[in-house]
């Protein structure tokens, strides 16, 4: 059974000027342990789509639904990494790395453990007592994703992890996560505007496009290499450059609309 | 190890912050001394002026007799529970503005027009209404209170909506965005309220007590200007400054241990 669906789903963004159809019958599937990535032009809605699918939003149409039931509202079980780190400025790293745990009420002794277990695997153990504005922008990605990971979610929701990132760390990075959410199982949706991460990491990648946005093509990432391959190895595959090209041709029909 | 050229630059620096601390106390020294040989010389009406030599001997028979002291400590407190009051006033209504965007689209006007309105205008309501002790701190309040709910609550909005996302993804309630974003991000906002509060509520105490009182600072003045004693007016209004100059030390204490502990730059 699919652990993420969405059926029809539309949404629309009203405010007192004018209303913004931001979605329109998107129709997804989603299985338990898989990555997607999800491509597309700025402005499409993949970032609306990552809130409905934590549940901070209501579609205007349609239905999503985790593990078979509807979303009504948010659930420990996703785990959703914002566009921005918003670390708070007035706690510590190790009590950034918390706010989720306090929030839904976990156990604070485990969950501290586990918070710092991951800061030092990440290496940046060192750092659990300085405040976040001491951090680069790399490190206070890296903490951002540790916040989501403390609060044990199944599903993880990345919104750009990387995007504040300079181009070897984000290579680097974007390998850990990746053996992370698999040596751990966990469902993991990606939105990036990166190609080349969202083919290297992904099982599946989605074009949306332009506004009101539907998933336009879904691409399997299979390589004859064999399956289970790191990022790294990915790149390095033969059809890689092939998926390349198809997703990179077909964003530019989107951008540039062919009249 | 600093650099020679650093240490130039450091040495500069602190001779200018000491010029500048040493002319500070030369103009009070200069005003004292001219105020002083003015009265002395009958440029000025020592009646109407008094002059610094007369206060230091008039500070000290209000001071030994006790009854300043126990006028300034009446004043101070007056004013210390003033700003307590307002602070936790305005900004229990700032919350409940934030919590219910019907009750600020509401009330904002009311606002509005609360703050633009003299408070002293009130200070007879407040002295029937509360008796000559507790209308001081109607006063007090009432010239602060509204200053506090619309700077703390222009505090709330400067927070970035996107933190309350990141709350609202963990499924936090509005209690915990309260608890967890709302306030401890707001503790700048808090400080320059209570910056301004201390002026604010020392003018209430001080009207409050023109008004009504029996006793402190401004009891002082009033009282002192009637039986026409220059001398008892002026060391009052020494004792005032005096005052202010405690209360904004307080206050600076506890800006610095609050940047401390909540991490706050500058
Ligand atoms: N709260 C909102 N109110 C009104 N319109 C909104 C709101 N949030 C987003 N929109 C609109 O919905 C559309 C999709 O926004 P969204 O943030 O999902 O795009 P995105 O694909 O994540 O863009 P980017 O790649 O730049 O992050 C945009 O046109 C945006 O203007
Ligand atoms: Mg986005």
């Amino acid at each position: 059974m699919a652990q993420i669906e969405l059926k029809d789903v539309g949404l629309s963004y009203f405010t007192l000027k004018q209303e913004t159809e931001a979605l329109r019958d998107i129709n997804l599937s989603i299985k338990h342990g898989e990555f997607i990535s999800i491509v597309g032009p700025s402005g499409c809605g993949k970032s609306t789509l990552l809130s409905l699918v934590s549940g901070m939003l209501k579609p205007t149409k349609g239905k999503v639904l985790i593990d078979g039931q509807e979303v009504s509202g948010t659930s420990p079980k996703v785990g959703y990494m914002l566009q921005h780190d918003h670390l708070f400025e007035w706690r510590d790293v190790l009590n950034n790395l918390l706010v989720g745990a306090e929030i839904r009420r976990m156990d604070r002794g485990k969950a501290k453990q586990k918070a710092l277990e991951l800061l030092e695997r990440y290496g940046l153990g060192e750092f659990a007592r300085h405040g976040p504005s001491q951090l680069s922008g790399g490190m206070r990605q890296r903490v951002a994703l540790i916040r989501t990971l403390v609060a044990e979610p199944d599903i993880l929701l990345l919104d750009e992890p990387f995007s504040a990132l300079d181009y070897q760390t984000r290579l680097t990075l974007s390998e850990e996560v990746f053996h992370i959410i698999k040596d751990q199982g966990k469902t993991a949706v990606l939105v990036t505007h990166d190609l080349s991460e969202a083919i290297s990491m992904a099982d599946r990648v989605m074009v949306m496009s332009k506004r009101p946005s539907t998933i336009s093509t879904v691409h399997t990432i299979l390589f004859e290499e064999g399956d289970n391959l790191s990022p790294w190895k990915k790149r390095e595959a033969g059809r890689y450059n092939h998926f390349f090209n198809a997703i990179w041709k077909e964003l530019e029909e989107h951008v540039i609309p062919t009249v | 190890m600093s650099s020679p050229l650093y240490d130039d630059y450091l040495r500069i620096q602190k001779r200018r912050l000491r010029i500048v601390s040493l002319t500070r106390l030369s103009v009070l020294i200069l005003f004292l001394a001219l105020w002083e040989l003015a009265a002395e010389w009958r440029w000025i009406d020592p009646m109407l002026t008094s002059k610094p030599s007369q206060l230091w001997t008039s500070f000290r028979e209000l001071a030994f007799e006790g009854s300043l002291f126990k006028h300034t400590w009446i004043s101070g407190l007056e004013t210390l529970v003033g700003i307590v009051i307002s602070m936790l006033l305005g900004t229990a209504i700032a919350v409940l503005f934030w919590w219910s965007t019907f009750a600020s689209k509401v009330l904002e006007p009311y606002i509005v027009v609360l703050n633009a309105l003299p408070k002293v205008a009130l200070g007879p309501i407040f002295y029937i209404w509360l008796g000559d002790r507790y209308s001081i701190y109607g006063m007090a309040v009432a010239i602060s209170v509204i200053v506090t709910i619309i700077m703390v609550e222009s505090g709330f909005r400067e927070i970035s909506k996107t933190k309350l996302k990141l709350m609202g993804s963990f499924g936090a309630t509005r209690f915990q965005m309260l608890r967890m974003v709302l306030l401890p991000a707001s503790v700048p906002h808090f400080i320059a309220t209570l910056k301004v509060n201390v002026g604010l509520t020392l003018v209430g105490v001080v009207m409050g007590e023109f008004l009504s009182s029996k006793a402190g600072l401004g009891y002082l003045i009033i009282y002192g200007g009637q039986v026409f004693q220059m001398n008892l007016v002026m060391v009052s209004i020494m004792m005032l400054a005096l005052l202010s100059v405690i209360l904004y030390g307080i206050v600076n204490l506890l800006a610095r241990y609050a940047r401390k502990k909540y991490n706050h730059e500058s």
